[in-house]
């Protein structure tokens, strides 16, 4: 049992990431309707302006390895990302946005090959360590936790899924409450309509991409601070695990962006525990096949007629 | 017919003349794969320098039957695939006397029907899954196989009374599949047991459930016999999640990252491995300081099997008396106790090398060496 309870925690914390990577997806995918594939190698520029600005932004700072000190770096790396992101847009994508889909898709793959193979001529091919942001350790659990406390439950997990959570309450904030959530949203119901009641298109889109590059930004931070080794290929597996989730949960749905996240964290731990790693991505693969088949708008989704 | 014979004859005997002399001058040309970048790179820019050095050590005193050697090194980027286009584009366009790489066992896989195919001599510098050299005769290695390490960790567990022994391998990795099946023989034909088996795949980084799981099978140790940048997370996430045991390992452990991403969490563990720089021999020490003059970096055990394998390569030239395929061939499996880095080298009928194991230890962030295990 508290085998069984372990994996769902350890899978609860990749899930976090996966979310986070997730919603900068299906968020772009909601105003632009094109799936923009370099968003795992932002994933992983996150990562990597962790590992070169964390030990600058630690000593400036005085703060050391400290939670003040991830903070930081995570605002500094987000920040990072975010402009990234939109440098991507504004280079790559808006040139393009009036032609078939198709060709931004493609473009979309060549900037993701672009950033992976730069990334490894630049910061080198081989694994890097990732800096001590924080010191990392089990948590001792209170003992009125009874059979629980046999749980090992780290440091980087709990702050994965804080980070996490604040995070997805922040933009649900931002979406719902906020003026330009709502041209968000009203960009995504109707294009046309929307630049008719006077969205500005572009500073959405701008917007849109900067808020879901700074996602990705943290959560190449928070995986780096779990897992500390990183590479220049570390968002692709993380990038199309992120994309299925997103699938999974209803491309377009940001709560289905969570849920979708969470659910191939738990599966993936799941099948590696008790079944086998060999078949981790194949079962992942085969859920989305499912529900592509069943529900092809995703879980939370809802499925939109196409207006002829 | 004096215009004809200047227009046609003269040429032709020009041509003929350059033809003869062509090869004297012309470099002796040695084709390197290896994993430059990617997941594999660390392994990959080592062996690549130890036979860098050793070819311009060779060069340096006046070549090999009177020719400058000539190193063409292609990255094959740590990808399935690649080895065979390289092998390939090294025997079509650059005519290559011999193939020199690579350290994974899947790669030399790729590359050896090739190289067989085409009677071009491979010597591979550190593949230790044994298929590589069954592939055919103009294949051999410089390095043991994967029995004699799963054999030499199973032994080495077994006396220091861990008989309760898990297992933690990497599903896409010959090499790492190869090492655990011959632990497992040794350790069960021999009073030990192995209480749990898990797998993981090269490139991930989160190992929490198989951690998870082979914990609660509390064994005494844990066998992970895959490569530094998994191995870095996993004895990190092992001491996080509990785990305290000692992990065992082979020579896929020695990468420049090992220690740097798993910081101090591997202190304890043991690991069989070709080479220790630590070893007083003179020949290992004499090869250490070469090596930093040059590179400003101590080697490890894929820097001396590169330079080994060089080594043995132009030694058998020497013998040969030429480079030609078949007597190549003939000259590298008659290397009889060879004075390599990384020991004595032997090649026996199957073209493996007969020599010692070593196995090292890892405390206060940094290798040592523990004891040397002979075949």
């Amino acid at each position: 049992m508290i085998e069984f309870l372990q994996q769902l925690a350890n899978g609860l914390a990749q899930g976090g990431i996966y979310a986070l990577i997730a919603l900068g997806y299906t968020m772009i995918y909601g105003v632009l309707r094109f799936i923009n594939f370099a968003h795992g190698d932002v994933f992983m520029l996150g990562a990597f302006a962790g590992f070169y600005v964390g030990p600058w932004v630690l000593r400036v700072s005085g703060l050391g390895p400290s939670y003040a000190g991830v903070a930081l770096v995570l605002l500094a790396a987000m920040l990072l990302c975010a402009l990234i992101g939109i440098g991507i847009e504004r280079l790559c994508y808006r040139p393009l946005r009036d032609r078939p889909r198709i060709i931004v898709l493609i473009t979309a793959i060549g900037v993701s090959l672009l950033i992976e193979n730069v990334g490894q001529l630049v910061f080198g091919a081989d694994p890097k360590s990732f800096p001590d942001l924080v010191i990392d350790r089990a948590l001792v659990l209170p003992a009125w936790w009874g059979r629980l406390s046999a749980l090992t439950i780290t440091l980087s997990q709990v702050l994965v899924l804080g980070v996490t959570l604040l995070l997805v309450v922040l933009l649900r904030y931002i979406v719902n409450r906020t003026r330009i959530g709502l041209a968000m949203r009203a960009l995504s119901l109707n294009p046309t309509a929307a630049q008719l009641a006077g969205v500005d298109l572009d500073r959405v889109i701008m917007f849109t991409f900067g808020l879901g590059s700074a996602l990705a930004g943290a959560a190449g931070i928070l995986t780096s601070i779990q897992q500390p080794s990183i590479d220049p290929l570390m968002g692709i597996s993380a990038g199309l695990k992120a994309f299925i989730a997103a699938v999974l949960g209803g491309i377009g749905n940001l709560p289905g962006a969570v849920v979708g996240g969470v659910l191939i964290g738990l599966i993936e731990a799941l099948v590696v525990g008790y079944l086998s790693p060999t078949y981790r991505d194949t079962i992942v693969f085969a859920v989305l096949i499912l529900i592509l088949i069943f529900r092809p708008a995703g879980l939370l989704g809802t499925v939109q007629r196409e207006k002829v | 017919m004096p215009t004809l014979l200047r227009s046609f004859l003269l040429p032709a005997v020009i041509t003929a003349a350059i033809a003869i002399h062509a090869p004297a001058q012309d470099r002796i040309k040695v084709g390197e794969f290896a994993s430059l970048t990617g997941g594999n790179a660390s392994f990959g820019q080592s062996s690549h320098k130890g036979t860098q050095l050793a070819i311009d050590d060779l060069n340096s005193a006046g070549g090999v039957l009177g020719r400058q050697l000539q190193l063409i090194t292609e990255d094959d980027q740590s990808l399935a695939g690649q080895p065979a286009t390289i092998v390939q584009k090294f025997i079509a366009q650059d005519k290559v006397v011999a193939v020199l790489g690579e350290v994974a066992s899947s790669k030399s896989l790729e590359a050896a029907p090739i190289c067989q195919q085409n009677h071009i001599p491979m010597i591979s510098p550190a593949s230790t899954n044994p298929k590589v050299t069954e592939v055919g005769d103009y294949i051999f290695r410089v390095c043991f196989i994967d029995p004699f390490q799963g054999t030499v960790m199973a032994k080495f567990a077994l006396a220091h009374g861990w008989k309760k022994v898990a297992l933690l391998t990497d599903v896409k990795q010959d090499y790492s599949v190869g090492l655990g099946e011959f632990f497992i023989k040794y350790l069960k034909e021999n009073g030990g047991e192995i209480v749990k088996e898990q797998k993981y795949s090269s490139g991930d980084k989160d190992f929490r459930a198989q951690l998870t799981s082979l914990k609660a099978a509390q064994p005494d140790a844990i066998f992970v016999p895959g490569y530094y940048a998994e191995v870095a997370l996993i004895g990190k996430q092992a001491r996080l999640l509990g785990l305290k045991m000692p992990l065992l390992g082979g020579d896929g452990w020695v990468g420049d990252s090992l220690l740097k991403v798993a910081g101090n969490s591997l202190d304890g563990s043991f690991f069989s491995c070709h080479f220790a720089a630590d070893d007083q021999s003179p020949v290992v020490q004499a090869f250490v300081k070469k090596f930093r003059a040059r590179y400003q970096e101590t080697p490890d055990d894929m820097a001396a099997l590169g330079y080994d394998s060089a080594m043995i390569l132009a030694e058998a030239m020497k013998r040969a008396g030429t480079t030609q395929g078949d007597k190549l061939r003939d000259a590298i499996a008659a290397t009889r106790n060879h004075p390599g880095i990384t020991g004595s080298i032997t090649l026996d009928e199957k073209r493996n090398a007969a020599k010692p194991a070593v196995i090292l230890t890892i405390s206060d962030g940094g290798f040592k060496f523990q004891q040397t295990v002979a075949p």
